[in-house]
């Protein structure tokens, strides 16, 4: 009677000490539609590497930024991979919170990466985090509404011609708005698109000293520009639309020209989701005083957290999802169009991406001519085109985010809206203790 | 006879233009999660063909009912543990005061006022060290103090309004005090009680600050399911409002089902 209790018992010991083998990472991932397919594909990675099971955390990108950086300054050990941006990785480097990842397999190809991208994850020359996909910024506009007023689009646009070309296309009665950009105020939204018009203005964030330099005179300049266009000739409301809302207003055809993020082309050139995707035209970023950070590089990638307890595996997921095998996979099976971009100079060599999306070239030009460590016309001490790698960025960013969006309301005008965030800019500078 | 009738029609028009200002944007999250991504961010309007698009994207990316049990567990938990501490301590405020017992329920509210990210970290902290992050006790214990304030405070109400005689005459008949409490003051205020506790259920439901940061993916419930679907890039609308729609059918149907107890607790004694 007590043997015949005891076996099952042992049988399930047994068992449960075999599933304690197993290992199971936790991902955590931003909602965005290159993300949602690799969650699709989970069982292709599980059956190609049995004993791994994964599970996923995905949230939106500003909640996953906070429930990451509380897990990892505090070493919570909840998350086996993180899904950080550009910005992070160098930071969270620094402080040893992400495993160096100086072994890669060969198979990896690692020199396969583009340059630029694996600069912009490295701290010390190694790389903590591996790419997913990458993105630089370009113009897209409408062919149809560009050859009916005459005008042919040059190699290099200036931000003088976009200004022209928005008032002739402009025609707000039938709801057509000559350009579309970002004005909701945030470090990561309105700031990413103004920290580039500043750059090709030829302004910089900081000094060497690293003091402000919102009140100079290329920062008024710039910003009155961008005022004047998006008030002229820009849709109503404009302070309230971020990528999302510029995306589906240039989709469904209200916008002549549209300057944002490379990775929308994708979207943009689906006529599935989209109402221009056989007018669709595209350009390099526009520039004034200097083709410097004129365009921004930005890439979503995968560490691992110094606190995970399952890191070889969490290195088995990240070589898997951002290897070429993988965007083959994708190729494969959603179609080339929707393979992750700007990781790889192999994508760019593969016939079927480049017969697929014919934005390839203008998207791997401006990815490679990016250059984060050297992107304003005066020298700056900060690395990033369209942001400043300090932990202390995020804060500035977003409050000089909000001057920008007052002054693009009209609550404000421009040298006051510029003045307050200058203001702002050196205190939040002089209590982070970088002078006194 | 006339004016009354005026008077009651105009009363029914106000109260129908309230419900339907309050219940609006809830409707039309239901009607958007029936929308394609792209109606969803066109121009508004309530004629299109219905699809159930939406529905499959989202049961195709994440399990609803594993965030669901999650959701059930934790809300019913903290609402139970709350209400057993609660229900004593409510007790001696109501009937046995001393001279400190407005002092302690205005010290107990006051926790309230605090933001909830203030204590983040250090909460974390403890969380990690004793190994509950991610996990429904946890999560319970957190809502159990975060509601217990509100909970000892309508409790409290509820039993004041209790005539103390009949606990007296309780113990006349020689009733201990638990058997005073189980069998006189609970059966007596249950109405206040089940109102009491349906609002930690719902408090509890839709907490999304400690669900959101205290769990990843074993404990998650279903604030954590809904934030999954928004996004700040590509369209998510139609996604996010069926997501919205089956995370809030579970607490809205409860809520249907006990309404009666929950009006008759919430105007409890409001008649004197």
């Amino acid at each position: 009677m007590k043997l015949s209790h005891a076996l099952p018992l042992a049988t399930l010991a047994v068992a449960v000490s075999a599933a304690s083998h197993a290992q199971e990472i936790t991902v955590a991932t931003v909602n965005n539609n290159d993300m949602v397919i690799m969650q699709s594909l989970t069982d292709e990675f599980e059956q190609a590497h049995p004993g791994i099971s994964v599970n996923w955390v995905v949230l939106e990108e500003n909640v996953l930024r906070q429930r990451l950086t509380t897990d990892i300054a505090t070493g919570g050990g909840q998350f086996d991979v993180m899904t950080i941006g550009t910005y992070e990785a160098p930071i969270w480097a620094e402080r040893g919170w992400l495993v160096p990842l100086d072994d890669l397999p060969e198979a990896y190809q690692v020199d396969d990466l583009l340059r630029p991208v694996r600069d912009g994850l490295s701290y010390d020359g190694t790389l903590h985090a591996l790419p997913f996909y990458g993105e630089s910024s370009m113009l897209y506009y409408r062919t149809d509404l560009f050859e009916q007023h005459g005008i042919s689009m040059p190699e290099q646009p200036s931000w003088d011609e976009v200004y022209e070309w928005a008032g002739q296309i402009h025609d707000p009665d039938n709801r057509l708005y000559g350009i579309c950009l970002r004005g909701k105020p945030g470090w990561g939204e309105n700031m990413a698109f103004v920290s580039t018009l500043v750059n090709t203005f030829g302004g910089r964030w900081f000094d060497e000293d690293w003091n402000p330099e919102l009140n100079s005179p290329e920062w008024q300049e710039a910003i009155s520009f961008y005022v004047d266009l998006m008030n002229n000739y820009g849709p109503p409301g404009a302070s309230s639309n971020g990528f999302n809302e510029n995306q589906a207003l240039f989709s469904s055809g209200r916008c002549g020209m549209w300057i944002d993020a490379t990775s929308a082309a994708g979207r943009i050139y689906d006529p599935r989701e989209s109402d221009v995707a056989d007018v669709l035209g595209f350009s390099q970023a526009p520039v004034a005083e200097t083709p410097k950070g004129s365009h921004w590089l930005w890439s979503w990638a995968l560490g691992i957290p110094a606190s995970s307890e399952e890191q070889d595996a969490a290195k088995q997921f990240i070589t898997w999802a951002t290897s070429q095998e993988y965007i083959e996979l994708v190729g494969e099976t959603e179609g080339w169009t929707s393979v992750p971009p700007g990781t790889r100079a192999s994508t760019y060599e593969d016939e079927r991406y480049i017969e697929a999306a014919p934005f390839a070239g203008f998207v791997l030009e401006a990815m490679q001519n990016a250059d984060p460590t050297d992107s304003t016309l005066k020298p700056s001490p900060y690395t990033g085109v369209q942001f400043v790698g300090i932990p202390e960025f995020q804060a500035i960013g977003t409050q000089v985010g909000q001057s920008i969006a007052a002054a693009l309301t009209g609550q404000m005008p421009v040298e006051q809206a510029l003045e307050s965030a200058q203001r702002s800019a050196e205190r939040a500078m002089r209590q982070a203790g970088y002078y006194d | 006879m006339n004016t009354s009738r005026t008077q009651r029609l105009v009363l029914a028009v106000v109260a129908w233009s309230i419900t339907f200002v309050i219940f609006f944007p809830i409707l039309w999250m239901f009607l958007t999660g029936f929308k394609t991504e792209a109606q969803a961010i066109a121009d508004p309007t309530l004629f299109f063909t219905p699809t159930l698009e939406s529905y499959a994207a989202i049961q195709s990316r994440a399990n609803y009912f594993h965030f669901a049990l999650n959701s059930v567990y934790v809300a019913f938990g903290s609402t139970l543990l709350a209400l057993l501490i609660g229900i004593p301590s409510a007790y001696s405020m109501a009937f046995l005061p001393t001279k400190r017992t407005k002092g302690t329920l205005l010290w107990m509210l006051s926790t309230k006022m605090l933001p909830p990210v203030g204590v983040l970290v250090p909460i974390y902290l403890i969380f990690r060290d004793l190994g509950m992050l991610d996990t429904r006790i946890g999560l319970i214990v957190v809502y159990t103090l975060m509601n217990l304030p509100i909970v000892i405070w309508m409790l409290y109400t509820f039993f004041k309004d209790l005539p103390k005689d009949i606990l007296e005459a309780g113990r006349m008949d020689g009733a201990s005090t638990h058997q005073e409490i189980l069998f006189l003051l609970i059966p007596l205020t249950l109405p206040g009680i089940a109102s009491t506790g349906l609002l930690s259920v719902i408090l509890s439901w839709n907490e999304a600050f400690w669900s959101l940061n205290l769990t990843s993916s074993r404990a998650a419930p279903l604030t954590a399911y809904i934030a999954s679907f928004s996004s700040p890039e590509g369209l998510f609308w139609a996604k996010l409002s069926a997501a919205s729609t089956m995370a809030v059918a579970p607490i809205l149907i409860f809520g249907w089902l006990t309404q009666k107890q929950m009006v008759r607790g919430l105007t409890f004694g409001a008649v004197k």
